[in-house]
């Protein structure tokens, strides 16, 4: 996931974990069957139009309340590349980091992006990219202990990896 | 430079003198638990490791709470799932339907001890923060990981400390101070923090009314909730069962340890809180949202099932009966609540009422069953959310508060201060 483009859905701030995949559906750990229901009560047209590699772009506190795994994995059986958010609640954070579902906290682009704009994604650089508008943002990098775990391709490969954990 | 309560317990569980807020670390793991939503995903990572077996099965509890007794199919399906896990892997504290919701059972059972660290496939594992002990929500795959090594990462949090002083007024309880502080702090005013929960008013605070407030904490977007044990915490775990090989260890933050920031409350300037629809920072006095017609209350939850809620609203609702438009649904957070409640007549005040009385179960705060709200209903809840269509159709209204305001809103048919409704027997 060294580099990444799509276009852009925008949302606002403290979209909660029961807005991207309400509790009456967490009766399955299949990724597609979730992805039926993303969004459904508050954008429920979103599901026709957004397409496998488009990027969600939020405000502040994405992913706020339940600890729901089923969040990041309907935005992923949807086929989000990425979810860009000026920041995120902590459990959504980790999860996304656990089963590598990229995620790029960058507050600038966010302020500045419309929907429908493209974004480019280099995270190793980090820098994001508005196509659309021309222009460029910096973000921080993930910390080293959690590129480890990006780059062994999610935490339970990480944990089987290295028996020194 | 000192260290917090918070610090203090996650340097001892990963074998250093000290750790610094910000830093990552792995942290051993004490107690790990999951439900029959939680729990489905993180069994299926964990055998997907092709891992062998569990860390010590004498260490986990799967609890079946959510959509328990199954709501449909598919929920019995994961049910089915989880119980035929835990009895292949011999997990000792598996919990079956009807046992109690997770976070109101775990301390019941002597399962969380003070300076403990205690992770929960549920946001609302934080509750275990009012026994002292470092609690934090994680997802399935931190489970699941947990479950394997016995081990979760972590980034140790700034902790925020909370003071709060005075005495609590009439019908006020810890359901309202947590809600008047997530309304003064925001929904993300907490965010990747540890809440410390300090002074007078504190330390005269019941221990339920701990774990309401703790429970909560994940609201303002906390990591984790803790309140230094005392002479209440003793006296709760007196009354626990006793677990071999786990201990409490009483930690305490030091003089001059650091804070992020330090917030001050006087309670006595607080009268019971509603938080409106959509979001449990959307708080107001009672007093300012008594127009309200609901066609719902619920009593219960991980936040609010336990005995002191029960009897408090036992003492709005006795001796009345609750609106004739109005479904009252009390749900006592575990079997041991159950019986108690039923020793003590508040379930014949509750039927008497017109209640129905729920098996334990998270049912209707998820919106999975047991009160599902129709479009353009409107609920006071004592649960902990109450985002857009959280507790059924996307049209329909929670209003959080706590169990006096509950009853009496019950009774009255519109949300309603329980001033002047106490039972006069």
């Amino acid at each position: 996931m060294s580099k990444l483009r799509g276009k852009v859905w925008k949302f606002g701030n403290n979209i909660n974990t029961d807005d991207i995949i309400p509790a009456i559906y967490l009766v399955t750990t299949d990724e597609k069957e979730l992805a039926k229901h993303c969004f459904e009560g508050l954008r429920p047209e979103l599901l026709e139009k957004i397409k496998s590699g488009d990027i969600i772009m939020a405000g502040e506190n994405f992913g706020c309340g339940s600890s729901r795994e089923h969040a990041p994995k309907a935005l992923k059986g949807l086929g989000v590349s990425c979810v860009a958010a000026k920041s995120f609640a902590r459990i959504f954070y980790r999860n996304a980091i656990n089963i590598g579902l990229p995620i790029v906290e960058c507050p600038a682009i966010c302020d500045e992006t419309s929907e429908g704009d493209t974004v480019e994604i280099e995270f190793e650089k980090g820098i994001a990219k508005n196509l659309t508008r021309k222009r460029e943002y910096r973000f921080v990098i993930y910390p080293e202990f959690l590129q480890e775990i990006i780059s062994a391709g999610g935490l339970m490969k990480y944990g089987r990896s290295s028996e020194n954990v | 430079m000192g260290s917090t309560i918070t610090q203090k317990i996650l340097s001892s569980h990963c074998a250093r003198e000290e750790v610094i807020p910000g830093e990552f670390i792995m942290a051993r793991v004490d107690f790990l638990l999951a439900n029959d939503i939680t729990a489905p995903v993180a069994i299926e990572e964990f055998e997907k490791a092709g891992a062998d077996k569990v860390f010590a099965s004498d260490r986990i509890a799967l609890v079946l709470d959510h959509f328990t007794p199954a709501k449909d199919i598919k929920s019995a399906e994961q049910a089915r799932f989880v119980r035929e896990f835990a009895r292949k892997r011999k997990i000792k504290y598996f919990f079956k339907e009807g046992k109690g919701i997770e976070h109101a059972l775990i301390p019941e059972e002597g399962l969380a001890l003070p300076g403990e660290v205690i992770i929960g496939a549920d946001s609302h594992t934080c509750t275990y923060g009012a026994l002292g002990a470092f609690a934090t929500g994680v997802g399935s795959t931190d489970a699941a990981f947990a479950m394997m090594k016995g081990e979760i990462w972590l980034k140790v949090p700034e902790t925020i400390k909370f003071v709060y002083s005075g005495k609590l007024r009439q019908w006020v309880s810890g359901k309202d101070l947590i809600l008047f502080t997530i309304g003064n702090i925001g929904v993300n005013g907490a965010n990747y923090c540890a809440m410390e929960l300090s002074g007078e008013a504190i330390e005269n605070l019941s221990q339920d009314s701990r774990f309401t407030m703790a429970n909560m904490a994940i609201e303002a977007g906390a990591k984790s909730c803790i309140i230094e044990p005392d002479r209440i915490t003793q006296d709760y775990l007196r009354n626990v069962p006793e677990i071999e090989g786990r201990s409490a260890v009483d930690y305490k933050s030091d003089s001059d340890a650091v804070y992020k920031n330090i917030l001050r409350y006087n309670v006595g300037e607080i009268e019971p809180q509603v938080a409106l629809p959509p979001s449990p920072g959307n708080v107001k006095p009672v007093s300012e949202v008594n127009s309200i017609n609901i066609d719902q209350a619920v009593i219960g939850s991980c936040t609010n099932g336990r005995i002191e809620d029960l009897r408090i609203a036992a003492k709005v609702l006795e001796g009345k009966k609750a609106h004739e438009y109005v479904r009252l649904i009390i749900i006592p957070a575990t079997e041991k609540v159950y019986h108690k409640a039923l020793r003590e007549g508040l379930i014949e005040i509750f039927i008497s009422s017109g209640a129905i009385v729920s098996p334990p179960t998270c049912g209707p705060c998820i919106g999975g069953h047991m009160g599902v709200l129709g479009k353009g209903e409107k609920a006071v809840a004592t649960t902990n959310r109450n985002f857009t269509g959280r507790m059924g159709h996307p049209e329909s209204e929670i209003y959080l508060c706590n169990p006096a305001v509950a009853a009496a809103s019950a009774i009255k048919g519109r949300i309603s201060s329980p001033e002047g409704l106490e039972s006069k027997v």
